[in-house]
């Protein structure tokens, strides 16, 4: 009889050890067989841009070099479209991307059929205008942290009327690293011991 | 005054200072004949400001405006730092001068900009607001900008002998620069070295001076007075954010209401981590620094 409990529970266990195994190699599935996923967040996934919200929020026109939009005036019908990652010969050599560059390629955020607008993964168009839309689909914890606020700039009245910046007047979209700058001289050091 | 074991006897040793400098300081006539500014009516302290406007349009040569702005109703004003972004480039340091005309000879720097250790952690010991360098971040460190903490408990206030700084209701801590008899109590009394003293007649040129001021903040001030970081008490009192925030090229810099539950400061408290410096002292300051990644 003492040996029942025994086999008993390691029958329990050996079951529960199947189970837990089956478990991990479906979860192992599921998240193989998902696309690649932009960002490890899981939040990013369920993400929704709120593009009504965007209308009060300010924003500075998109800090574009002098002459580079419309795109349209070069990308025009004419111009044909190649979706394939290559090295760029005849525009747009200056432009390195160094932005999850393995994972990426120029038309996951620029649109193929229109040149003067970005899109999400899920074809929607999005301004240029509303640049942070795009940034808030893959970086949907910072894009939050911006609204609020928090990442960014608010400029203007702390009780009133705000001006934020596109993630781009800080960031630029194909190598987002925020760039070192100078800093100001120092201070003097004390001529007096107080 | 509340006579806290280990500050009796710095209160008392700048009480006696204080009667000693007082009796032979040299005050101009706006500050021997009144009364404190928070004791003052409407009409009395409508006559300094006037008199005030006089002294400075003939010093600058222009139009310098004295607000007087009350604290707003349900309004207790908070700063939140994130030392995540913070690169250490200084243009807070330089565009706090030219808002609150600090004094540019002898140069005063209400904030300064710490640089740290990545491996020490805060540590002020280490700290130094003196490096240069042709880039920053400079790799392995990190930055803590600091100015006046609007401690909600502020040893600054506890020590003066004259009663010539106090906290405002909106949490401002604030200087009667006329009467400030200058015995620097406070300075020693504030653990974050964020006041500072004008030995000599503060320079502003002509050109550079702000004229958009506040009797309690960026006026400008006589020498021989102590002066800090007012939150931009002209811009803040009208609504705007401080010349700091609207500065900074990062963005690290946070502002607002504390008591506003939609604003970034309770959206940082309550979704960040945050701490405060020197919370060891029990000074409670309404500047959290916070770490937004
Ligand atoms: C992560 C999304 C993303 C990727 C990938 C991307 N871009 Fe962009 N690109 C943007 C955004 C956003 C802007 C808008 C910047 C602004 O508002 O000034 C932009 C701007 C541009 C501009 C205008 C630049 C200027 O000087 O004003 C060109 C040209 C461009 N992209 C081409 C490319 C090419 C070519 C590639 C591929 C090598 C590429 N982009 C990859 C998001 C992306
Ligand atoms: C001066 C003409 C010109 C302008 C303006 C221009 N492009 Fe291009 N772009 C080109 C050419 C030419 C190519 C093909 C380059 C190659 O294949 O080497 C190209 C290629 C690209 C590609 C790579 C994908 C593809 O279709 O080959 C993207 C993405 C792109 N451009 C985006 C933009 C955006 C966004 C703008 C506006 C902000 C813009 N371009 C403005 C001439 C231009
Ligand atoms: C399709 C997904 C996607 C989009 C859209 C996207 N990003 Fe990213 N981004 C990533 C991934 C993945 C990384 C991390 C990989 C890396 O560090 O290179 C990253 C990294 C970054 C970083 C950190 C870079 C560093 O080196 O520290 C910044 C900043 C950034 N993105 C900003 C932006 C901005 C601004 C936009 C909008 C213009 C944007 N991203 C749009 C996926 C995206
Ligand atoms: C005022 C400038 C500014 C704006 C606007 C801004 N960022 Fe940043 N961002 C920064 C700085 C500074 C860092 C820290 C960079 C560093 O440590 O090198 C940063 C870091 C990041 C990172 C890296 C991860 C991290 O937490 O450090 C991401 C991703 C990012 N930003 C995305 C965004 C997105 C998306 C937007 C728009 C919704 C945006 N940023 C808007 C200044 C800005």
């Amino acid at each position: 009889m003492p040996t029942m409990p025994i086999s008993g529970s390691a029958r329990t266990w050996g079951t529960v050890v199947v189970f837990l195994l089956a478990h991990l190699a479906s979860a192992c599935a599921e998240s193989h067989a998902e696309p690649h996923s932009p960002h490890p967040d899981d939040d990013v996934l369920r993400y929704v841009p709120d593009a009504t919200a965007a209308n009060d929020l300010h924003l500075p026109p998109p800090p574009f070099t002098e002459g580079a939009f419309p795109c349209s005036d070069c990308h025009d019908p004419e111009l044909p479209v190649r979706t394939r990652r290559r090295e760029l010969k005849w525009a747009h050599k200056e432009i390195e991307l160094t932005h999850d560059e393995e994972h990426r390629w120029c038309l996951d955020c620029h649109d193929a059929e229109n040149r003067d607008v970005l899109h999400l993964a899920n074809g929607t168009p999005v301004a240029f205008e509303e640049s942070h839309l795009l940034c808030g689909q893959c970086h949907g914890d910072k894009h939050r942290d911006w609204r609020a606020g928090v990442h960014g700039r608010r400029t203007g009245s702390w009780n009133g009327e705000k001006s934020y910046l596109l993630c781009v007047h800080c960031h630029d979209a194909h190598s987002p690293a925020f760039e070192a700058i100078r800093p100001e001289p120092p201070p003097p050091r004390p001529r007096r011991t107080p | 005054m509340s006579c806290e074991p280990g500050l009796s006897r710095r209160d008392f040793m700048c009480a006696v200072a204080s009667c000693a400098v007082a009796a032979c300081t040299d005050v101009t006539h706006t500050s021997f004949f009144r009364d404190r500014l928070r004791e003052l009516s409407t009409a009395d302290i409508a006559a300094i400001v006037a008199d005030l406007e006089r002294e400075y349009r003939e010093r600058f040569g222009k139009e310098v405006t004295v607000g007087t702005e009350e604290a707003m109703d349900g309004v207790e004003f908070a700063y939140a730092l994130d030392l995540s972004r913070c690169v250490g480039c200084r243009r807070c340091e330089y565009a706090c001068i030219e808002e609150n005309n600090q004094s540019r000879d002898p140069e005063v720097h209400w904030i300064r900009v710490l640089e740290m250790d990545k491996d020490k952690g805060i540590d002020f010991a280490h700290a130094t607001p003196y490096y240069d360098a042709e880039e920053v971040p400079r790799p392995g460190h990190f930055y803590v900008p600091v100015a006046c903490q609007q401690c909600r408990n502020p040893p600054c206030v506890k020590t003066c002998p004259v009663g010539a700084t106090w906290q405002e209701p909106d949490g401002i801590t604030v200087i009667d620069y006329d009467w400030c008899i200058g015995c620097r109590c406070c300075m020693s009394a504030c653990p974050y070295g964020a006041r500072h003293y004008n030995w000599s007649e503060p320079e502003i040129p002509k050109d550079e001076v702000n004229t958009d001021t506040h009797i309690l903040g960026n006026r400008p001030r006589p020498r021989g007075v102590v002066e800090k970081c007012t939150f931009c008490i002209h811009r803040t009192r009208e609504g705007l954010y401080p010349a700091c925030v609207e500065v900074c090229p990062t963005g690290s810099r946070k502002f607002g209401n504390l008591l506003d539950p939609s604003g970034e400061i309770r959206y940082v408290l309550e979704n960040k981590r945050v701490f405060v410096l020197k919370a060891e002292l029990n000074t409670r300051p309404r500047f959290y620094y916070f770490y937004g990644v």
